[in-house]
C-alpha cells in the first residue's frame, strides 16, 4: 500500500516536470516529438531507479562531507551504461537525443531525488520511488511532445493525426514553441489544481 | 585571418545565434531560479563565466591528454563531472582566501554551478567539434557571456513583471517560460546572420 502511495506520489502529487519543475533542460529541449520524449522520458527513469537503488545501499558508508561527489559519480555511472546501450540498440534515438544524454548526470531530478528520498529511505522504497518520479517525467514528457508534434508536424508519434489541409505552425517544434508551450500548460495546470481545492 | 573569421564566427554565434539558453536549452535551471534581480542575476553570470572558461580549458586538457591517449573515451561523463566538481569546490576556495569581496558577490552561487548543464555541455560540444585549445576558449567563454546576457535581460523583465497585473494561475513560472518564449522568438531573428 505504501509503495503504491510512493508511485502515485512520483506520477502525481510531486509530478517532477509540473509540480517540482526539475529537470528543464531536457524537458524543453527534445520534446520536438513525442518519441524523443518517450525516449528522453524512459532514459531518465532507468538512472534514476538504478541511481536511487545503489545509492540507498551505499548511504551507510558515505561519509556525509563527500556525499555529493560520491551520488554523483554513481549517477554518472549509470547514465555511460544507458548511453552505450542506447547508441547499440537504438542509434536513430540516440542521434536524435545527442547531448542530453551525458546531461542526464546534472539533471537535478536525479541529485534531488539521492538527498531528499534515497539517503534516508531503504532501498526498495527508493527503487518505487525512481519508479515512480521516473513515469512522472516520461508521462509530462510524452504530453508534451505529443502537443509540439501534433500542432508543430501534425502527426503523433509520426502517423498524421491532423486533417490533411492542416498547415503546420513550425513555432511549435521551434525553440519558443517548448518555452510557450510548457508555460501554457503549468498555467492550465495550476488553475485546475486551484479548482480542485 | 581565416583563422582570426572561424574564432569570431564561434563568438557570435555562441553569443546571439546558438544563445546557450534561448535556442540550445542548457542552464535552464539557474535561468529560471536566479533571474528575479538584475544584481543576482549579474553575479551569477560572472560566476559562470569564470567556471566555464576554466572548466573547458581543463576539460579540453584531459580529454587529449589522459582519456585519448590512454583509450578511456567512454569515461568521459564521469572524468568531466568530477573535473568540474572538483573546478567549482577549488574556485570557491581560492575566491575565498584572494578576494573576500568577490566571494561575498558570488560565492552563495558558486555551488550552484556543478549541476549547471551548461557547463558540462560546453566541455562536450567543445570535443564533439573538435575545436583546438584557443576555439575552446572562445566557445567556453562566448556561451557564458550568451548565458550572462540572457539571464539579465531576463532578471531586468521580471522586475517589470512584478508590478503589472498577471492573471493568478499565470504567475511564478509560467509567466517567465512564457516570455523565455518571447524573448527565444526574438533570438530567432539573429539567425540570418550566419549562414
Amino acid at each position: 500500500m505504501k509503495l503504491l502511495k510512493i508511485i502515485k506520489n512520483g506520477i502525481i502529487t510531486e509530478n517532477p516536470t509540473f509540480r517540482l519543475v526539475l529537470g528543464m533542460c531536457p524537458t524543453l529541449a527534445v520534446t520536438t516529438t513525442a518519441a524523443n520524449g518517450v525516449g528522453m522520458g524512459l532514459a531518465t527513469a532507468f538512472v534514476l531507479i538504478c541511481s536511487n537503488l545503489v545509492i540507498s545501499l551505499i548511504k551507510d558508508f558515505v561519509p556525509k562531507q563527500v556525499r555529493i561527489p560520491a551520488f554523483i559519480v554513481v549517477a554518472a555511472t549509470f547514465v555511460t551504461m544507458t548511453g552505450m546501450i542506447m547508441e547499440a540498440y537504438v542509434p536513430a534515438l540516440y542521434d536524435s537525443l545527442g547531448i542530453f544524454i551525458p546531461l542526464i548526470v546534472v539533471n537535478c531530478i536525479i541529485l534531488g531525488r539521492a538527498e531528499s528520498f534515497a539517503s534516508k529511505n531503504t532501498p526498495l522504497a527508493s527503487m518505487v520511488d525512481g519508479i515512480g518520479m521516473g513515469l512522472g517525467f516520461t508521462l509530462s514528457l510524452t504530453l508534451l511532445g505529443i502537443i509540439r508534434e501534433l500542432l508543430g508536424v501534425g502527426t503523433i508519434f509520426g502517423i498524421q493525426a491532423m486533417p490533411q489541409g492542416y498547415n503546420p505552425a513550425v513555432i511549435m517544434i521551434l525553440p519558443p514553441g517548448a518555452f510557450i508551450t510548457l508555460g501554457l500548460l503549468l498555467g492550465l495546470l495550476n488553475k485546475l489544481a486551484a479548482k480542485a481545492e | 585571418m581565416e583563422y582570426a573569421g572561424k574564432l569570431f564566427m564561434i563568438l557570435l554565434s555562441t553569443l546571439l545565434v546558438n544563445n546557450f539558453v534561448l535556442s540550445r536549452f542548457l542552464g535552464i535551471c539557474p535561468f529560471l531560479g536566479v533571474s528575479k534581480k538584475v544584481s543576482t542575476a549579474l553575479g551569477m553570470g560572472a560566476a559562470v563565466t569564470f567556471v566555464m572558461a576554466l572548466a573547458s580549458l581543463f576539460t579540453y586538457i584531459i580529454q587529449y591528454t589522459i582519456l585519448d591517449t590512454l583509450g578511456l573515451e567512454y569515461l568521459q561523463t564521469i572524468a568531466f563531472i568530477l573535473v568540474i566538481a572538483a573546478l567549482v569546490q577549488f574556485v570557491e576556495m581560492v575566491i575565498q582566501k584572494m578576494s573576500p569581496t568577490l566571494y561575498q558577490a558570488l560565492g552563495v552561487y558558486l555551488p550552484l554551478i556543478t549541476t549547471n548543464c551548461a557547463v558540462l555541455g560546453v566541455a562536450i560540444i567543445n570535443i564533439q567539434e573538435k575545436y583546438d585549445l584557443l576555439q575552446t576558449l572562445i566557445n567556453g567563454t562566448g556561451a557564458a557571456l550568451g548565458f550572462t546576457l540572457a539571464i539579465v535581460l531576463m532578471a531586468g523583465i521580471r522586475e517589470r513583471l512584478e508590478l503589472s497585473d498577471i492573471p493568478e494561475p499565470l504567475k511564478g513560472f509560467p509567466i517567465t517560460l512564457i516570455t523565455a518564449g518571447l524573448m527565444s522568438v526574438a533570438f530567432l531573428g539573429f539567425q540570418g546572420l550566419i549562414k
